[in-house]
């Protein structure tokens, strides 16, 4: 699944992935894992995870969301999910998967703001 | 009345395939972009059921028309071991996989008309529909 992976940018003290295809479960499992190692490497105090281009979240894609933002939260890195769209927010709630302790934002420069104030609000924001 | 295409499922792959299928037709018969999300997320569910519980099966999308409405039915057939209990399994948060227990009644919610038929040993159907506004 190597043409499927997501880029992974660091910029300053934050990581920052969007989604620009369409996930299967092997290839949603490989990015969670690949992002986690990301963190682990670059000691990124924040993450965004940019849903912008994705269409469809099922309740397989929102638990792995919810694992990331769980996961890099042990790991001290704060997690913020930035452009669910409109259909995608609906069809999660009425799925019945709600995300509750997921940060969110309506877009990436809302969500970058939202994570350093997090970041700074957790202590010192160098690495 | 169309004949509707199918998509079979055997991997995770397909399960992409079979909500794409579902997507590409409710967009063609005119349903709007929330709509086509609600779908398209019901076929993704059951087409991972298909592949979780039963290995194999088919997803099958096609129009319908009742009283002048249109509307899309997606019809999901596997041969796997059935469902012993289906109240149980039509509730949120019962799950005996790695699933969160949504699958079914999150795709109940997101449709408009959920029929289950389950036969243990024999194979589950699941028919679904919804109706353009």
């Amino acid at each position: 699944m190597e043409s499927l992976r997501i880029p992974i940018l660091k910029i300053g003290n934050v990581l920052i992935a969007s989604i620009q295809t369409t996930l299967h479960d092997t290839s949603a499992v490989q990015f969670k894992d690949d992002l986690l190692q990301r963190i682990f490497e670059t000691r990124a105090r924040g993450l965004i995870l940019d849903l912008t281009a994705v269409e469809v979240v099922d309740s397989f894609i929102g638990r792995l969301i919810s694992d990331i933002a769980s996961m890099a939260g042990l790991m001290g890195t704060r997690v913020v999910i930035t452009g669910f769209q409109p259909a995608v927010a609906i069809t999660l709630v009425e799925l019945g998967l709600e995300l509750t302790g997921v940060l969110t934002a309506l877009n990436l420069e809302k969500g970058l703001a939202a994570l350093q104030r997090e970041i700074e609000e957790s202590g010192d924001g160098a690495g | 009345m169309a004949q509707g295409k199918a998509a079979v499922i055997r991997s995770d792959l397909d399960i992409v395939i079979a909500r794409t299928l579902a997507r590409d037709t409710a967009k063609n018969l005119g349903f709007g972009a929330i709509d086509q999300a609600r779908i398209a997320t019901a076929v993704s569910e059951l087409a991972r059921n298909i592949f979780l519980y039963a290995g194999t099966g088919t997803v099958t999308v096609r129009e319908v028309e009742r009283t002048g409405r249109k509307g899309i039915e997606i019809i999901c057939e596997d041969q796997g071991p059935g469902i012993t209990n289906i109240d149980l399994v039509m509730q949120d948060g019962y799950s005996t996989s790695r699933g969160m227990g949504m699958g079914l009644p999150g795709a109940k919610r997101l449709m408009d008309e959920f029929e289950i038929r389950s036969q243990e040993g024999v194979g589950t159907t699941v028919i679904c529909r919804k109706w353009r506004m």
